[in-house]
């Protein structure tokens, strides 16, 4: 007999490049394609609406794409784990499928439902198609330690064969003489919630800046390409006023919600640019968005911690204040900084803004001004930001609170500076902080440096209309980068490890001023790069120090165990 | 092993409560256990605590132990008897944690534990629980220290959260440190500058307890405090024939003439770092009169209060005095300025070594620091407008001819000036912290091969710094 499959959609949402659900319709006499949604999770959990709807639309287009092949989607209300038994009973299933989901918490969670399935003698079949490579490749490739520093991640990918190739749509033919039963009430029972069922007052929302589903995945990367090749200049974008604005050709919440197959991606770029350059192999570069978000996802993988600064290896300790009146300033765009304030509320209405102006923000928030928790920074992104992914938004957080992967902190974005270098008249500003909009050019990024009656010309006096400045900028990024010399500089101070070492702490000239203004982390990440250590974050240097104390005195301590033993 | 320790400290705890004599050096390595522990959740509270076995096993062992006091064990090794240098040798390696631990092993590394010379240096951390997420050092433990250490205590900083609570238990610290002999003090805010936030009178009366009490403070560390001209004197007036280094950046309500009275008296300065208000001619001369020792560090926060505001300007005279009396002497200086404020700097030759703009820099003052500074040797530039500095970075490099480090941050330069910099400095520049965004492919190089020709230059493999794309 013909088996019956189940296809269980998380990320993946397509039907192009889904070597799972082709898994599922091989030879299978049905198929049902099922997503869960918790609908007391939807209510409660921190994804904000506009996550939601894009999620909705990727459903509802889903649906309608797999009502083409005379199939639908079973979206089911309920957790995996209490559901699936059920199912496999009452529709005789002997398979399913699924996309890998390489991210700890996903992989506890499939493992669980693998022993369900296995326990009601179901077939599983699990394939990788979110991420180009098998991540457990990159990391055995790297002995057994995924890789800290994107140049070391970037060597490795180049030593690995190229991605696989995409699979084939799922279509009628594909489909062959598996059908999927439908009953009469299947709309009441299995169909795509609306926002309000979820909850969400959904009055006075503004239409979606970024539509979701594969179908609109598929005509971005057309278009994207296009513009690519109209260029026909494949550096990355110099950034301008326009770059901040949401682009039509944007794709990053497509691959996130996995609308948008990162390999077929990438070989649309590879098959581009030989056409434009003439059969010349590509260069790593003309790959940067895919291998950043691999990066992270191979960072991720094998640490649970990978969200959290305690107890996460990877992560620098760094004394960030809590201080949650300023943290809501920040969320709620009321910094008074109106670069700062116009990303937040772009991010807030529209669920997507520019890389540099995430940058712009995290650092703001981060080690530039606030010095708040990098993890407190993160929780509104992933509240707020469509493509936000547990690894890429942990990673990202990291990377530019400077906690982890040994990049550079001497440089914190400006406020002020940055955004008026990217965008001198300020256009931005105005089209997100209407209240501003009668400020000149030249006040628009620091409103309270403009006098009285440039104030009450534009109809805005600061301290009333628009908030004062909620730090003194100069005077913060002066503390911070004082701050996060004394972390690495302890951190530095673990490195040498020896005797002398550590005695030397004990010196009289303990506080030695230093006069290394580029700081030790660079040391750190030279140290990676010639010796290919390819997973020392600077607090396993503490760790470390413990651990030669360990076979320093390791006969002692042995003794110390056995005594503790016996009692 | 640490499990282990975890369970076997716990009993022992349990033990001493019910002994009603425990002297002083067991309690306190029961406090560090019971940190520990209250670290580690209930769990293995309730699995050690109420089970009468771990106690009466430990006893027993116990008593076994001072039976076979010294007899040789199974290995044939009698560690009881290892000789205290050794054993302190050994426990200068341990974390204060695993110390204490040891310490409940016998009474000889007990004792070991409580040397003097494992209690000269000492951290107090002093943080809130709602205003920082890092542990901070337990109460009972400061009152131990206090208690039993402080006269062994040397080298002591303060790592204090942004809370004003923080702030003040460390003055309150500060104030009991009567009978030790401190070489180095650090107050160090980790978050915001809290000590900012005290009282004055408060802050200074704890801070003078150390100045009038320790006669031998040699390190000073006091950025972000209300430190002020008087108590200043008071440091000066029992400390000036020991002190050595003093760092006091963003001390606001420290004038010149107190910065120059430390500076006449205190001949054995060799480190200082101060904002550039408190900067002076005077100060300068006073650094290099004959009496004083050669300066080795000189460290100025040049930060702006509000935009537009004017600065004073220090005589070529006094920097040229400076070099000769400390011809080695590092000058770092640090820019917080808005692009207009730099009319005062960089007129004349200055004897900066290290240069850090902290935010944006215009191409005209870049211009001028490559013909003023012929003795900087770091450079790091964070911001400058939207047109290359070419011409700028390639004087430098003429110029400058001991840079040996640059960074550069949102700045533009094409990839040949950018090479045509590497290749002048060669492979004296060991740092090259270059955002990739700062280079401008040109008709020459792009972004793709431009690391293979720096490279080259540098004689080592070089990258330039990235930035996710996200």
């Amino acid at each position: 007999m013909a088996p019956n499959s189940i296809h269980w959609f998380r990320k993946g949402l397509r039907l192009h490049d889904n070597p799972s659900l082709r898994e599922a319709v091989r030879g299978a006499g049905t198929v049902r394609c099922v997503y869960f949604l918790d609908p007391w999770f939807a209510g409660s959990s921190n994804l904000g609406v506009n996550r939601w709807r894009f999620l909705l639309q990727c459903l509802e287009d889903l649906d309608a794409n797999l009502r083409k092949l005379n199939s639908r989607l079973f979206v089911i209300r309920g957790q995996p784990a209490n559901v699936f038994p059920r199912l496999f009973k009452e529709w005789k299933i002997s398979r399913l499928t699924f996309e890998y989901d390489s991210e700890p918490f996903g992989k506890e969670r499939d493992a669980a439902i693998k022993k369900l399935a296995m326990e009601a003698g179901v077939e599983v079949i699990v394939k990788i198609s979110h991420t180009l490579y098998d991540l457990d490749k990159i990391i055995e490739l790297n002995g057994g330690q995924p890789p800290l520093t994107y140049k070391r991640f970037q060597t490795l990918i180049s030593r690995l064969d190229p991605p696989e190739l995409p699979v084939e749509t799922l279509s009628d033919a594909l489909m062959g003489r598996c059908v999927t039963p439908i009953s009469e009430d299947h709309g009441d029972k299995y169909g795509v919630p609306s926002l309000e069922e979820l909850g969400f007052d959904t009055e006075g929302l503004p239409s979606a800046v970024w539509p979701g589903g594969e179908t609109e995945a598929l005509t971005r990367i057309e278009r994207h390409l296009e513009r690519k090749a109209w260029v026909a200049n494949f550096e990355r974008p110099r950034m301008n006023a326009n770059s901040l604005l949401a682009s039509p050709t944007g794709l990053s919440p497509y691959l996130r919600f996995g609308c948008l197959s990162c390999r077929l991606f990438y070989f649309k770029l590879t098959d581009l640019y030989r056409k434009v350059k003439k059969n010349s192999s590509p260069p790593l570069s003309l790959y940067g968005q895919l291998l950043w978000r691999e990066f992270f996802y191979t960072a991720a993988t094998t640490n649970p911690r990978f969200d959290k600064m305690e107890g996460n290896p990877i992560c620098v300790r760094i004394p960030w204040d809590k201080n949650p009146e300023a943290l809501a300033k920040w969320a709620e765009a009321k910094t008074g900084f109106p670069w700062i304030d116009a990303i937040m509320t772009q991010l807030r209405q529209e669920g997507w803004i520019h890389h540099l102006a995430r940058h712009a923000v995290a650092c703001f928030l981060t080690r530039g001004d606030l010095w708040i928790s990098w993890e407190e920074g993160m929780k509104v992104f992933e509240e707020l930001l469509l493509d936000a992914d547990w690894s890429v938004n942990a990673g990202s957080w990291m990377w530019l609170s400077c906690s982890s992967f040994f990049q550079q902190f001497f440089h914190c974005y400006c406020p002020v500076g940055f955004g008026r270098r990217t965008d001198p008249n300020g256009d931005f500003i105005r089209r997100y902080l209407p209240v501003l909009r009668g400020f000149p050019a030249k006040f628009i990024y620091d409103p309270w440096n403009a006098p009285e009656s440039v104030q009450a010309a534009a109809k805005c006096i600061i301290g009333v209309h628009y908030p004062k400045p909620m730090v003194h900028h100069a005077e913060a990024s002066r503390l911070n980068i004082e701050r996060m010399k004394q972390i690495y500089q302890q951190l530095s101070r673990y490195r040498g490890l020896g005797e002398s070492r550590t005695q030397r702490t004990c010196d009289a000239t303990h506080l030695l001023l230093q006069d290394n203004l580029l700081c030790s982390t660079h040391k750190h990440t030279l140290t990676l790069h010639t010796e290919c250590l390819s997973n020392i974050s600077p607090l396993c240097y503490k760790r470390s120090v413990v651990k030669s104390t360990l076979l320093l005195c390791g006969e002692v301590l042995k003794m110390i165990e056995r005594v503790l033993k016996k009692s | 092993m640490s499990l282990n320790a975890q369970h076997t400290c716990y009993s022992f705890s349990v033990m001493q409560e019910n002994r009603p004599n425990h002297s002083d050096f067991v309690q306190s390595s029961f406090i560090l256990c019971r940190m520990k522990r209250g670290l580690q959740g209930n769990e293995e509270e309730d699995g050690g605590g109420t089970s009468a076995g771990p106690q009466k096993g430990l006893k027993q062992s116990r008593k076994r132990r001072t039976e076979e006091e010294c007899e040789e064990e199974e290995g044939g090794v009698r560690w009881e008897c290892l000789p205290q240098e050794i054993l302190l040798h050994i426990f200068q390696y341990l974390p204060l944690l695993d110390r204490a631990y040891a310490s409940q092993v016998c009474r000889g590394w007990n004792h070991a534990f409580h040397m003097p010379e494992l209690w000269r240096c000492f951290e107090f951390e002093l943080n809130q629980p709602a205003s920082s997420y890092l542990k901070a050092t337990h109460p009972d433990l400061i009152k131990q220290i206090i208690k039993r250490h402080s006269n062994h205590l040397q080298y002591v900083s303060f790592k204090v959260d942004s809370s004003t609570e923080s702030a003040e238990a460390a003055c309150d610290i500060l104030s009991q440190l009567v009978n030790c002999s401190l070489k180095t003090l650090g107050l160090i805010s980790t978050a915001r500058p809290s000590f900012m936030e005290l009282p004055k009178s408060h802050f200074i009366s704890a801070l003078t307890v150390v100045f009038v009490n320790s006669k031998s403070l040699s390190s000073l560390k006091i950025d972000d405090t209300p430190v002020d001209d008087p108590s200043l004197k008071v440091l000066v007036a029992n400390n000036s024939d020991t002190l050595k280094l003093l760092k006091m950046s963003s001390c606001p309500h420290v004038s010149p003439a107190g910065i120059l009275c430390v500076a006449d008296q205190c001949h054995g300065l060799r480190e200082l770092a101060l904002n550039y208000h408190l900067l002076s001619d005077e100060l300068l001369i006073s650094l290099s009169s004959e009496k004083h020792v050669h300066l080795e560090h000189l460290r100025i926060d040049v930060v702006s209060e509000n935009p537009g505001q004017h600065f004073h300007t220090i005589k070529k005279s006094s920097w040229d005095a400076m070099v000769r009396h400390s011809p080695k002497f590092n000058l770092v200086m640090y820019f917080f300025l808005y692009e207009d404020e730099f009319g005062p700097f960089f007129r004349d030759e200055i004897p900066v070594t290290h240069l850090y703009f902290g935010r944006s820099v215009s191409k005209d003052v870049l211009g001028r620091v490559g013909l003023t500074c012929p003795r900087l040797v770091e450079l790091v530039v964070c911001a400058n407008g939207l047109r290359p500095l070419d011409e700028e970075l390639i004087r430098i490099a003429q110029r400058c001819t001991q840079l040996a480090a640059i960074g550069l941050g949102e700045c533009e330069v094409s990839c040949s000036a950018f090479v045509e910099f590497v290749k002048m400095c060669g492979d004296r520049l060991t740092q090259l912290s270059i955002m990739e965004e700062v280079l401008v492919p040109d008709h020459r190089y792009g972004l793709d091969d431009i690391h293979w020709e720096v490279s080259k230059h540098l004689g080592r493999v070089w990258f330039p710094d990235m930035m996710p794309t996200w």
